[in-house]
């Protein structure tokens, strides 16, 4: 078992200027589930790749326990790239389908066998080991590419986008897999994907980059709730986060003829260059339906109703003096409220809603940055 | 009955491929839209179909996958590395009852190519291994210099061509790779670490199926890959020093990389600062040397060794017509028309198809080495054309497409979902 440590770890390609990752320091506890998420181009899989030995780092180091491993070779740094090569071989039982690398290594036979026992046991293939892989559903044989890794016994597992190639309902039930599998296991895991929900259900921990840079890292519920950067608000959660620049006057920010006051540790953090502007972030989760007029609340004309039995969600336009505010959720331009589903408006009513007291988010206009 | 909104991505479409049963998932597909029968190890469901006089191969795979299958497969193909031509990609796909059925990528059967498993099925030439080995390390040094990482390279996911008296590799799969401006060593060590633990794994199931002679060292097969890629990779891209007056060492340098099949486009020398050594690196190299050479000269189009065989074969040719003085060119042009077009049209119409062209004259030759040998006599080409089609050419098996294996053999049917 072992930490990764990333110490400034960068990569530049050849003939770009800017690095592909740039200055990444990140401490993997052992035993942790961190994942790397981020749009596409943000060195998340970058990142894996150095750890991996895959890609050259430039500048700084890379730690697996407290060994360096920066110019190691890939082989030769205890990591088991999972799910790299699962094309299982018919005529081999499933103990043989799991052990042949070891084999390969000359492991002593009884060793492997232990071992194919010991990891056969967590993945619930016992009974399988010696059928061939015919047998095997569609998911056991997803649990038989996981057996040759485990087998390896290695310090960490790098997974690089593990679900992209499986089928809508293999991947949710994979999902859950890996992440209880790795629970029980306590192997040291570091996995990467674009998938914002496949990072909030599946990790300890999840490291935002976003152009190479490290945005922030933390546990899904603090992600979720302290973003520390507008990119941080906009990449978390779904559906994503309404945000827009306002004016601040009085220490209160307006969104219309709605005044929303700001604490006051918050007002006097915003800098002077910011022109007396703040961009404002909240969650669909975080506007209460009111009855109009009501102090602090703003209009919102129904465009679409999107009904997910649990919930429901109102795809909108500000109406009103808030109409020609800039302001916007995710790639909509539109205002995201969620509802109760049993009272639904119709597309083309007028609904107020307000800011629940506490749920609002609040970064500099010019840097983005969380304020207060 | 749900409508279905298909979407062909192609660089040229082909409408007739809308006629395919795509609201059937590949799995269920009719025996009569069938070619033969799937080829070994595949994590997804592959097919192969008779389509407009050509056998198409079809993979069942995730959308954005198969997009970026698509394009480096184009890419590859582009800049002419080995490997299967892609034809489409084709979504939106809808069974009858409305489920979403997954994407598929097209690609064109590669003709007279051969999987790993058919060569070690047949009975072959012992050292059947080691050749494909070779012309794996080949495929995977000409991939590495352009920057191809693979990421998953094994047996499975090549075809192999005979040429000569060796075969030819080529990419199917390049699901898992990714094209960089410049491979890291990294990179590189990983591909052949990989391809060595999957290429025993291989072996390993040919073993467990019996389909392998028992002699046979998966390890060291798999270390044999390792090896050969490492000196290839040297020889073409490692740097030597010299004294400044063995200035001959740049031209047999040269020649010695014609030898391994490779032209090299660029060399960066340089001389240290007093001017007595002289440092020399290969820093762009061409595969395909004598199969260029062969194109230029003659127009045929054909592998590389297949081509060192005919250009050995015009030269004898040249010497024997004592033609030495004459425009390499126009002596081509007339072994073709006297020597290499004869002996093909001289082999029966429903014969000519089992081997292409190039390995027929190539086995030809190789007969007539032979029989003249046992007869203690130069035997004519015609004469040799005639007793190989006689002894040889009719026992053959058809090679244009062979696909595999058994049914039971080929294919891990899923069970149902416990």
């Amino acid at each position: 078992m072992a930490t990764v440590t990333f110490d400034h770890a960068t990569r530049v390609y050849p003939g770009t200027e800017r690095p592909a990752v740039d200055q990444l320091n990140l401490e993997i506890e052992d035993g942790e589930f961190l994942v790397l998420v981020g749009p596409s181009g943000c060195g998340k899989s970058t990142s894996l790749r150095m750890l991996a030995g895959l890609e050259d780092v430039n500048g700084g180091h890379i730690f697996i326990g407290d060994r360096d491993v920066t110019d190691v070779q890939p082989k030769d740094r205890d990591i088991a790239m999972v799910f790299q090569n699962y094309a299982l071989y018919p005529h081999m039982s499933v103990a043989d389908n799991m052990g042949f690398a070891l084999k390969i290594a000359g492991t002593p036979k009884a060793e492997i066998r232990q071992r194919v026992e010991e990891a056969a046991k967590i993945l619930d293939l016992t009974e399988y080991l010696d059928r061939k892989p015919k047998a095997l559903s569609g998911g056991q044989r997803q649990r038989v590419a996981m057996g040759r890794a485990i087998v390896r016994q290695p310090q960490v597992f790098l997974m690089d986008e593990p679900l992209s190639n499986l089928d809508a309902k293999l991947r949710v039930q994979t999902r859950t897999q890996i992440a209880s599998l790795q629970r029980r296991l306590g192997v040291t895991t570091v996995y990467v994907t674009h998938d914002q929900t496949e990072a909030l259900t599946m990790g300890d921990r999840i490291a935002v980059l976003n152009g190479g840079i490290l945005q922030q890292v933390g546990t899904p519920r603090e992600m979720y709730d302290r973003p520390a950067n507008v990119f941080v608000a906009g990449f978390i959660g779904s559906p994503a986060m309404n945000i827009g620049t306002f004016d601040v006057k009085d220490g209160s920010v307006k969104v219309g003829s709605a005044s929303i006051p700001l604490e006051r540790s918050i007002a006097s953090a915003i800098p002077d260059s910011d022109n007396g502007k703040v961009t404002l972030g909240f969650r669909p989760e975080a506007l209460d339906v009111v009855s109009t007029g009501t102090p602090g609340s703003f209009d919102v004309e129904v465009n679409l109703v999107e009904e997910l039995g649990s919930d429901a969600f109102v795809y909108g336009s500000l109406k009103g003096d808030a109409a020609d505010v800039d302001l916007s959720a995710g790639d909509t331009n539109q205002v995201i409220v969620r509802i109760d589903p049993r009272t639904v408006p119709d597309k083309g009513d007028v609904i107020s809603v307000s800011i629940q007291q506490g749920h609002s988010h609040v970064f500099s206009a010019t840097s983005g940055e969380r304020l207060g | 009955m749900a409508q279905q909104n298909l979407q062909i991505t192609a660089a040229a479409p082909d409408p007739a491929l809308l006629d395919l049963p795509w609201d059937v998932p590949l799995v269920d597909w009719p025996e009569d839209v069938l070619a033969a029968l799937p080829q070994g190890i595949s994590r997804h469901v592959v097919r192969f179909v008779n389509h407009g006089g050509r056998v198409i191969a079809i993979k069942e795979i995730g959308e954005t996958v198969a997009y970026r299958e698509y394009e480096l497969l184009r890419q590859l193909h582009r800049i002419e590395v080995p490997s299967v031509v892609p034809v489409g990609v084709i979504t939106g796909r809808k069974a009858p009852d409305g489920e979403r059925l997954e994407a598929v990528l097209v690609t064109e059967h590669l003709s007279f190519s051969l999987p790993y498993r058919a060569l070690f099925s047949q009975d072959l030439r012992p050292d059947t291994a080691t050749r494909l080995i070779d012309a794996l390390a080949v495929l995977l040094v000409r991939l590495h210099l352009v920057g191809f990482y693979w990421g998953d390279v094994s047996l499975s996911n090549t075809l192999f061509r005979r040429d000569a008296e060796t075969f030819a590799a080529y990419l199917v799969d390049a699901e898992t790779g990714d094209m960089h401006r410049r491979l890291t060593d990294g990179q590189r060590n990983y591909d052949v670490d990989l391809a060595r633990t999957n290429i025993i794994g291989e072996l390993m199931d040919l073993s467990a199926g019996e389909l392998l002679d028992e002699d046979v060292d998966e390890v060291a097969i798999g270390d044999a890959l390792v090896e050969r890629y490492n000196e290839l990779w040297d020889a073409l891209t490692g740097s030597e020093a010299f004294d400044v007056d063995e200035r001959w060492r740049v031209a047999a340098r040269i020649e010695r990389l014609n030898d391994l099949g490779f032209d090299v486009d660029e060399l960066e020398i340089t001389t240290d600062i007093d001017g007595t050594t002289v440092r020399i690196q290969p820093k762009v190299v061409d595969a395909g040397h004598h199969s260029r050479r062969l194109l230029r000269l003659t127009g045929l189009d054909v592998q590389e060794n297949q081509a060192r065989r005919l250009l050995n074969d015009l030269d004898s040719y040249r010497a024997a017509t004592d033609r030495q003085n004459d425009s390499e060119q126009i002596v081509a042009h007339a072994w073709v028309r006297q020597v290499f077009r004869p002996t093909i049209d001289a082999v029966p119409r429903e014969l000519r198809r089992k081997l292409e062209p190039a390995q027929l004259f190539h086995e030809i030759l190789d007969h007539r080495w032979f029989i003249s040998q046992q007869a203690q006599r130069d035997i004519p080409l015609p004469e040799a054309a005639r007793s190989y089609v006689e002894n040889v050419l009719r026992h053959r098996p058809d090679e244009d497409a062979v696909l595999g294996l058994a049914p039971d053999e080929a294919e891990l049917e899923s069970a149902p979902e416990t």
